[in-house]
């Protein structure tokens, strides 16, 4: 049918790993945000939830990285990591793959794409899955851009990649969910864990929430790796979506939480009818 | 030394075998000799100095049963005692006297 909604989430690790280390009040707060988006991905029916995320190192290495991949399996299973480590038990998640292979169809005919029928999440995708779908019970289609091995794709790439996950959804049958997951500013697993740019953050989200292209675009990696670090590399995940849904954005969460290493964050994009 | 990490963190059965006998394992990748030490020893700060991809070595460090806080400070050690990250983009941006981030 079309896509029917849009958000964004952070997936740091440490944001069910190391809950029992926060203040509890604070990781509650936070937690009932992640739920309230939850709530909204529910009322919106969705037959498919596409998630794009920025692993890191579960399935692509530097061997042969691409720039973006897209799953096209009949299941995933995650977590990678030590279940106990990121607090999320090990499970099969349901794909779509003749759903995938439409998109990737389609989605090829701007932007170039890896596929891959076999893919391991880590919590990249299953700390916003164990929120936004905890039964892991919808079916996901995962695209993955490469934000840990430079070079990187471009940032106005990350937008191609996004309008042409919108072309895409927009062409399929099925109501489809679609949400981006990254930090903002952060420099997570490094010996500064826990340091958050919060203004920069601000910034960022500003230019997010007004769906203001131009500004989105104009960072160079020089400066976001100076300012909001390697972490904030993800911002192509948030960027896709902003071209994706094209609406204004809503901030429903965001507030620095030092133990899990990032600015904690929970927006929604209204979807813009598109121009075809 | 990052592909011998990639390879650890995603395959249970070869996490088992490092655990029975590292070094049989570490014979099957090309490492320098302050590589395949420091990988023997689990020595995280060492690890990190040489260039790993944090998201690399954060996964090793739990693997090898490390608490968060000790993690974080051995890396911290690690450039206090071997110098700045040589390679990559995980480098520490605070000096090696600051401390680790308030949390």
């Amino acid at each position: 049918m079309s896509l029917v909604f849009a958000g964004i989430c952070s997936h740091a690790p440490g944001i069910t790993g190391r809950a029992h280390m926060a203040d509890r009040s604070i990781a509650e707060e936070f937690h009932g945000a992640y739920r309230g988006m939850a709530d909204e991905l529910a009322a919106a029916k969705p037959d498919a939830l596409i998630v794009v995320a920025a692993e890191h190192f579960a399935n692509f290495f530097m061997n042969n990285m691409p720039a973006f991949a897209v799953g096209m399996a009949e299941s995933y299973e995650g977590p990678i990591e030590d279940p106990q480590w990121l607090g999320i038990a090990r499970t099969g998640i349901p794909g779509n793959a003749p759903l995938s292979r439409r998109l990737i169809r389609e989605m090829m005919q701007s932007v170039d794409l890896a596929y891959a029928e076999e893919w391991k999440f880590d919590h990249g995708i299953m700390v916003p899955l164990s929120f936004l779908t905890p039964r892991f019970d919808l079916p996901v289609v995962p695209v993955n851009v490469n934000c840990q091995g430079p070079p990187l794709a471009p940032l106005h790439r990350a937008w191609a990649l996004g309008e042409a996950l919108r072309r895409a959804a927009d062409l399929a049958p099925e109501r489809i969910a679609l949400v981006g997951t990254g930090g903002i500013s952060h420099w997570p697993a490094t010996p500064d864990s826990g340091k958050i740019n919060e203004n920069w953050d601000r910034e960022f989200l500003r230019r997010w929430l007004a769906n203001d292209k131009p500004a989105l675009l104009s960072y160079s990696d020089e400066e976001t790796y100076r300012d909001a670090g390697q972490g904030g590399f993800e911002i192509r995940t948030f960027i896709s979506v902003a071209a994706a849904a094209q609406g204004p954005g809503r901030l429903r969460y965001y507030r620095p939480i030092p133990i899990f290493a990032v600015g904690c964050t929970v927006g929604t994009m209204d979807i813009k009818t598109c121009r075809t | 030394m990052q592909k011998f990490l990639f390879d650890i963190n995603r395959d249970r059965a070869l996490q088992e075998q490092f655990r029975v006998h590292a070094p049989a394992v570490l014979d099957r990748y090309s490492l320098e000799g302050e590589e395949r030490r420091a990988l023997e020893a689990g020595d995280i700060g060492l690890i990190y100095v040489l260039g790993a991809n944090g998201q690399l070595l954060m996964h090793f460090a739990a693997l090898l049963g490390m608490p968060w806080a000790e993690y974080i400070a051995a890396m911290r050690a690690g450039v206090a005692r071997h110098g700045p990250v040589r390679a990559g983009i995980y480098a520490m941006t605070t000096g090696v006297d600051d401390g680790p981030q308030k949390l």
